[in-house]
């Protein structure tokens, strides 16, 4: 086993990424996730990789789509004003199935907003954030050890599915220092990127857009293809962590650093006797709703609280996926507020009546 | 119809269609000029043999359909990210030839950060700049680069300076900068300005082919759909009403020896 070491989460997750073979970051400064640039510029000419401070984020954005379209793995960073700025680049990467990795370290929104660590950007994540009919793959780490491996998964997916992948963590995440190993390079098997642009020495030219005027129905077509794609998705990548499950009576929802929270408050549950358990969804999308729907028809399962940092995002998924068998109740705090255990454990015990 | 026979080997091959150009119906409207750009472009490919090492990014607007009509790999990028673009691709792939090809609302309004920033780097590519000062596939609403007085459809009184400021000079503008290599206007109205601005095109090409840097070919255009003009009227008031304004020639040489 490799050595632990601290690192703080914007750093480490760099190291993850460079790990994973990425040798393109571009990046523009925004609180909370400036050291991810910084150890970039530090780090990416060591690699022999490029480090460029683009002239925003959405100079950012397309700049990922021209590393992208050449085959290497490129990525970039931002905080929640700087990723909304980003969603017309990730509908185009989408569309043009380009692979992509971007990390947002969401802080308390909206508008301007501060810069505390915040969840308030996972409908912005999941659903979609851009326009048109499309996914991206949401990675939700809870700590800075998982959020370093995760990017070796970031990068993989982003290849294996031709899209962008979104890594999305809070500016506590970011800004923690916490024990951590570092990850190995990973052993799956990636195709060879037969799509790419690199001049047609020796073969046909090729394109990569995402305009599709005609024929009629191109579009349609298209998209219809990348539904394919998200129902494999779905089927193959749910990913989640459960804990105190087996007998929970009580269904506590929640993911990163929320869920880190809802864990301690679990444990005081239990020393009161009451038996809940918490399951914490990895990946947001494809959200585990067939673990959630399973749970929800258990008889022993009387009630699910979903725990979250904003105004209730996710619950509309738990909801979905409970489909009125078991009530659905909400604890959550906003505007870069931290869920208190104290409260949490006060709504379980009401919750247990 | 009877044809007679030709005997080919007597005759000398004065013009062919470019090996970079796909044979294939252009969706431009007749009298305009990406049409002759586009050749000019292709054969510039052709003759410095760069055809297979050659990745155009295509801009939104009326070019936004260019890689269909290359035999040469091709993207397209969201309206005025083509630099950004290119710089990332560019920089993925130093040893290849990136043509970033942009018309004046795509470069020059919604893409100003990220044209003027990529300059600014002296990103060691080439774009070409088709003003022909009007936005062209949305319909003709005023561009950047819509001269004065110039009815559109966002203008139909005729641009006026006190609420839409004066009509850019994007070439006069990047001189204030360091990063450009080669900075030079063009037009498209007679054979005598085609000719000068294939010239300024394989410059440019062969600019970024030796590492000198961005390299910026701006060419005056015609658009006589939206302008409302047939072809010849078109040409002309590209060299009456255009040209004044937006003074031809080259602004920055930076290669050969050259530090204009």
């Amino acid at each position: 086993m490799s050595e632990r070491i601290l690192m703080r989460g914007n750093e480490a997750l760099c190291e993850g990424a460079i790990t994973a073979g990425c040798r393109y970051y571009f990046g523009y400064p925004i609180t909370p996730q400036n050291e991810v640039p910084a150890y970039m510029a530090m780090r990416m000419p060591e690699v022999g990789g490029v480090f460029l401070q683009a002239e925003s984020e959405i100079g950012s954005i397309n700049m990922v789509w021209g590393a992208s379209l050449a085959g290497k793995r490129a990525m970039t960073s931002s905080s929640s004003p700087g990723i909304s700025l980003m969603q017309e680049g990730i509908s185009y990467l989408a569309a043009g199935e380009l692979p992509a990795v971007i990390v947002n370290m969401v802080r308390g929104g909206p508008g301007l907003g501060n810069i505390a660590p915040a969840q308030s950007d996972y409908f912005q994540a999941v659903k979609g954030g851009g326009h048109g009919d499309y996914r991206t793959i949401v990675l939700a780490p809870a700590t800075v050890h998982e959020l370093t491996h995760l990017m070796i998964d970031a990068f993989d997916l982003a290849d294996i599915y031709r899209m962008p992948v979104v890594v999305l963590g809070d500016g506590a995440l970011g800004q923690m220092t916490e024990a951590l190993t570092l990850p190995k390079p990973s052993n799956r098997k990636i195709a060879e990127k037969d799509y790419i642009l690199d001049g047609c020495k020796g073969r046909k030219p090729r394109t990569i857009k995402s305009l599709r005027l005609s024929p009629q129905g191109a579009l349609e077509e298209l998209n219809l293809k990348l539904k394919a794609k998200y129902d494999e998705i779905m089927e193959k990548e749910p990913r989640y962590e459960t804990y105190e499950i087996d007998d929970a009576e009580i269904v506590i929802v929640s993911f990163g650093m929320a869920s880190r929270i809802a864990r301690v408050s679990v444990m005081r549950a239990r020393e009161k006797g009451i038996k809940v358990g918490l399951v914490r969804p990895i990946t947001l999308w494809p959200f585990p709703e067939g673990l959630i729907a399973e749970l929800a028809s258990k008889d022993r399962v009387r009630s699910f609280i979903d725990v979250e940092m904003n105004l209730g995002q996710m619950v509309e998924d738990v909801r979905l996926a409970v489909n009125g068998k078991k009530e659905v109740f909400f604890y959550g705090r906003t505007a870069g507020v931290l869920p208190d255990e104290d409260e949490l454990l006060q709504k379980i015990v009401e919750v247990d009546g | 119809m009877k044809t007679d026979t030709v005997n080919t080997e007597t005759l000398k091959a004065v013009y062919k269609h470019p090996e970079s150009l796909k044979r294939v119906k252009m969706h431009y409207c007749p009298g305009c000029g990406h049409g002759i750009i586009h050749k000019l472009l292709a054969q510039c490919i052709d003759e410095l043999g760069i055809r297979e090492e050659t990745i155009i990014v295509a801009p939104v607007g009326c070019s936004v359909l260019i890689y269909n009509y290359y035999n040469c790999d091709g993207t397209e990028s969201a309206h005025g990210r083509a630099q950004a673009v290119s710089t990332g691709l560019k920089r993925a792939l130093p040893d290849r030839t990136i043509i970033c090809y942009q018309g004046d609302g795509d470069l020059a309004a919604i893409g100003t950060a990220e044209s003027l920033h990529a300059a600014n780097r002296g990103e060691n590519f080439t774009v070409i700049f088709v003003n022909n000062a009007i936005y062209g596939m949305t319909g003709g609403q005023m561009a950047p680069t819509t001269l004065i007085g110039q009815r559109t459809k966002t203008s139909p009184y005729g641009r006026d300076e006190g609420n839409s400021g004066m009509p850019l000079r994007w070439c006069e503008l990047l001189t204030e900068m360091e990063g450009p290599a080669y900075i030079e206007r063009t037009s498209v109205h007679d054979v005598k300005h085609v000719m000068r601005t294939k010239k300024a095109i394989k410059k440019g090409i062969e600019y970024q082919q030796k590492g000198f840097g961005y390299s910026f070919v701006e060419i005056l255009s015609m658009c006589p759909t939206n302008w409302g003009m047939t072809s010849l009227q078109a040409a002309e008031w590209v060299k009456e009403s255009m040209e004044p304004y937006y003074p031809l020639g080259v602004l920055r040489d930076r290669g050969n020896g050259g530090d204009k």
